[in-house]
């Protein structure tokens, strides 16, 4: 059989064969036709594919094949030849195409896969992000743990709740299974285990703190990774299982001296709380950096928060403590008072009490005194009467004392005339320097006013005592008193450097001394002298009796105080007397400071005045103004005068005590000469009579002859003028006669 | 104090005019020195006695001038004692007149003496109201809180 390609039926024997090589040609041609569709479709969606003009090939390539499968449909039977140019053709373009395609191919598929492989690496990386994302999202939650931790810490004041709160957060935070805090005791020897985070009463465990671990964590800031064995870490009774990873780090205790002003607070102290962080056992955690760096911050504010816990507890209690000490001051000032007020009762009532007797005793030994007495009696009676006084003197200088003392005493204020003040001390003390025979000699400064404003009486007080020291004390030769204006360089004793006397034109310091030939005072006892109740010389005490113990100086020295002024003693030692100096603050009256008109001019005389404080004298005038005026003119000078209008009583009253009579010779009813004749006569026996003067308004000098003949000591010319009759009274005094008789 | 300044300058100027005309001399200054604090009234004081002395002597002497028979001597001595007052006081004019009156005693001079008697009247009421209006001028000062200026020479 010949065969031949074309079939003679359309669907012969092997027709079956056929039909199906048919069938499977026609659906290669379908499929072959719709790849290329769909993807050219496909491709046409995605906007990235590169390899289009691959695409574009292959298409071709797959479109015929398809063609000439399709074509080899015509071939089954019989054809004509253009079917089988066709197919030619298309086999032909095909050939091309697809030789065309596998060559590009080579140079696509090694970059087709090359792409798979970076999509590989691009996952990796991704994943790789993904992973270091989730630590730093861990990191800045923990920051913010941080945060919220120290906010906690900070936001209270209470040690306990900030502790606590503490453990909590950072057990929270770090997911702890364990975190404790060791402090050290108040011997510094031992850490005591006082807070747990899951223990709810930490049993009192304590390590010493000299432990090798312990001074590891202590030496560094940073927080250590310490083993789990060691004796901090070992809170539970010894568990079956091994505990995790444990970290220690040291909190700083600050004390309120750490803080200095300018400087930030030194470590120096040296004293640590030691916080101990475990991990839970049955993870594989390990302590990370960042968290270890987060329990350092921690442990920080920790300790910075303490701190201030300590110092708001420290001046609570200091607070707290001056309540209760302002509570027990005022009762205690309040006490005082009472106590003050009943003792200044008592003394006020006792001192009456005391007195009344003491001045029956002395009232009455003075009339004894003055009845018939045996010498025996005599002495006794006088022994008395001094003991009484001395008694007396004492009783009053207890109360007036104990008044200085506790400031109740005020000064009584007033305008009194300085000059007799001295005039009268003096008067006082005569008799008794007299029966010593030593002088008194007084010396009252030009330069010191008359009147001033004071306490004039315990100025005088002050006085006499000072001066009744220094007649007590001197055996032979007597005392001078001298009172000055004190100026302002002589008024700062380096013995009292806070002494500042401050002048004003109201006031100013008058100064006195009292300088005595006594015994004098050793060096050394010269500031004793002024305590109460100090002997300072037993001996010479003994000597004069009457002793220098007593408050009589420490009184003076009070009452000096109080008048703003300064007292003090110089001596050159035992036997070579002693001055006592004191300087007090006065006032100056009123008058001399209110004037504005130049008219005024009342001042102290221009010459050393001599005293003639109460000196006496005689008077004689008949014209009664006349003699109010001289009565007045010699009261001005001090005197004490006895006027009389007539002859008689002018003999009469002259007596020793006087010192000068004043006859006014122009009176027409006596005759002075006669007066002064029977004057003479009087004392002719006897020595020390009065200087007889003459005043007359005459100035014939005929009666100034007369004058003399009947023996008169001097002749005054009316009208008499204040100076003219002082230095009337000075020549009297000094010379013993009139120098110049006007 | 305006006013007290006023009123002390009224004193000055009165007192000044009372020593310029001669009513009153150095021995009025005299007896205000002698005037202080334990004597606050001294002038006062004298002078009144001076107004009753002066109006008993004044008295006296138109009684002694008004006998029948006057007997000068203790005419005499009345002026004397006028005389030895007023010196006393500081009143010049005063005393002025009662050296004259004495020398129309010794004179004997009646007509004399009668005519002084007259001048001595009106020189003594002149000073006396003088002195009053001086004292009611310190009065007022005092009463008006201020010091009473002290004249010297």
């Amino acid at each position: 059989m010949e065969y031949c390609n074309c079939f003679e039926s359309p669907w012969p024997a092997d027709e079956l064969l056929m039909k199906y090589q048919y069938v499977s040609d026609f659906f290669i041609a379908l499929a072959y036709f719709s790849i290329p569709l769909e993807i050219i479709y496909f491709v046409k969606k995605s906007a990235v594919f590169p390899y289009r003009w691959v695409l574009v090939q292959f298409g071709a390539f797959i479109v015929l094949c398809g063609a000439t499968h399709l074509i080899n449909l015509w071939t089954f039977t019989m054809h004509t030849r253009t079917v089988a140019v066709v197919m030619t053709t298309a086999k032909v373009l095909t050939a091309v195409v697809s030789c065309a395609t596998a060559l590009l191919l080579v140079h696509i598929i090694p970059d087709l896969l090359s792409v798979k492989t970076r999509e590989l690496f691009l996952k990796n990386k991704a994943a790789e992000l993904d992973r270091e994302m989730g630590l730093i999202r861990t990191q800045e939650e923990t920051g913010r743990h941080v945060r919220m931790l120290t906010h906690e810490i900070r936001s209270t004041l209470d040690r306990h709740t900030i502790l606590k709160t503490t453990l909590l957060e950072l057990g929270r935070t770090l997911g702890l299974e364990e975190c404790a805090l060791w402090m050290p005791t108040r011997t510094g020897l031992e850490l005591n285990l006082s807070y747990t985070l899951r223990h709810q009463n930490p049993v009192g465990l304590t390590v010493p703190i000299q432990l090798p671990v312990i001074n590891q964590v202590f030496n560094t800031s940073r927080a250590v990774k310490i083993s789990p064995i060691s004796p901090v870490a070992r809170l539970r009774p010894a568990g079956q299982y091994m505990p995790g990873e444990v970290v220690a780090v040291r909190v700083p205790l600050l004390h309120l001296s750490n803080f200095q002003i300018h400087d930030w607070p030194e470590l120096s102290t040296k004293r640590y709380a030691l916080m101990v962080l475990m991990l839970p056992s049955d993870s594989a955690r390990q302590w990370h950096v960042h968290e270890l760096e987060l329990v350092e911050v921690v442990a920080d504010q920790v300790a910075v928060a303490l701190s201030h816990a300590a110092i708001l507890e420290e001046s609570m209690r200091a607070r707290d403590l001056l309540m209760e000490q302002n509570v027990a001051l005022d009762l205690a000032r309040r006490e005082a008072e009472m106590a003050v007020r009943a003792r200044n009762d008592f003394l006020a009532v006792m001192n009456h009490e005391m007195g009344t007797p003491i001045h029956a005793t002395i009232a009455l030994s003075s009339l004894l005194q003055e009845t018939e007495l045996s010498p025996e009696q005599r002495l006794m009676v006088e022994t008395i009467l001094k003991s009484s006084n001395l008694l007396a003197t004492l009783i009053n200088d207890v109360l007036d004392l104990s008044r200085l003392e506790d400031g109740s005493l005020q000064l009584e204020i007033e305008t009194f005339n300085l000059h007799s003040l001295f005039r009268e001390v003096l008067n006082l003390i005569k008799p008794i320097a007299a029966v010593k025979k030593l002088y008194v000699m007084l010396n009252l400064s030009p330069d010191l006013i008359e009147h001033a404003v004071g306490d004039e009486k315990r100025l005088m007080q002050v006085l006499l005592n000072v001066v009744g020291n220094a007649i007590k004390f001197t055996k032979e030769g007597g005392i001078s008193v001298s009172a000055s204006v004190a100026k302002p360089d002589s008024l700062r004793d380096p013995r009292a450097p806070d002494f500042f006397p401050t002048h004003s034109d109201n006031h100013f310091y008058l100064r006195v001394e009292v300088k005595d030939t006594g015994s004098g005072i050793n060096q050394l006892e010269i500031p004793k002298v002024f305590m109460k109740f100090v002997q300072s010389q037993p001996l010479a005490a003994k000597n004069s009796g009457g002793s220098g113990l007593g408050l009589g100086l420490a009184i003076c020295k009070r009452f000096v105080n109080l008048m703003e002024g300064h007292i003090w003693i110089e001596s050159e030692g035992l036997g070579r007397g002693s001055t006592v100096i004191f300087i007090v603050k006065l006032g100056i009256p009123a008058r001399l400071n209110e004037s504005k008109l130049p008219f005024l001019h009342k001042g102290p005389g221009n010459q050393v005045k001599f005293i003639f404080s109460g000196l006496k004298v005689v008077l004689m005038d008949d014209n009664s103004v006349g003699r109010t005026v001289t009565k007045g003119l010699l009261v001005h000078l001090g005197c004490d005068v006895l006027a009389v209008s007539s002859g008689d009583e002018c003999v009469r009253a002259v007596s020793y005590e006087h010192k000068a009579v004043f006859l006014d010779v122009s009176m027409a009813a006596v005759d002075s000469f006669e007066v002064a004749v029977r004057i003479r006569e009087k004392f002719a026996k006897r020595s020390g009579r009065p200087f007889i003067v003459a005043l007359t308004g005459n100035t014939d000098r005929m009666i100034k002859e007369n004058c003399r003949k009947v023996g008169m000591d001097g002749v005054i010319l009316k009208p008499v003028s204040v100076d003219k009759m002082r230095s009337v009274l000075s020549d009297l005094l000094e010379h013993g006669y009139l120098v110049e008789s006007q | 104090m305006e006013i007290v300044g006023q009123l002390q300058k009224q004193f000055v100027d009165f007192s000044t005019s009372l020593y310029g005309e001669g009513f009153l001399d150095e021995q009025y200054l005299q007896l205000q020195k002698l005037q202080d604090e334990s004597n606050p009234d001294f002038v006062c004081e004298v002078v009144s006695l001076f107004f009753d002395d002066s109006e008993k002597l004044l008295n006296n002497l138109a009684t002694a001038l008004q006998q029948q028979v006057v007997d000068f001597k203790q005419v005499d001595a009345h002026v004397h004692q006028f005389k030895g007052s007023s010196s006393s006081i500081g009143a010049q004019r005063v005393k002025n007149m009662c050296v004259a009156f004495r020398n129309f005693c010794e004179e004997k001079n009646l007509d004399g003496c009668l005519r002084c008697l007259q001048q001595l009247n009106h020189e003594y009421f002149l000073v006396k109201n003088k002195l009053e209006t001086l004292f009611r001028l310190e009065r007022q000062i005092v009463e008006a809180g201020g010091t009473v200026p002290v004249i010297v020479a």
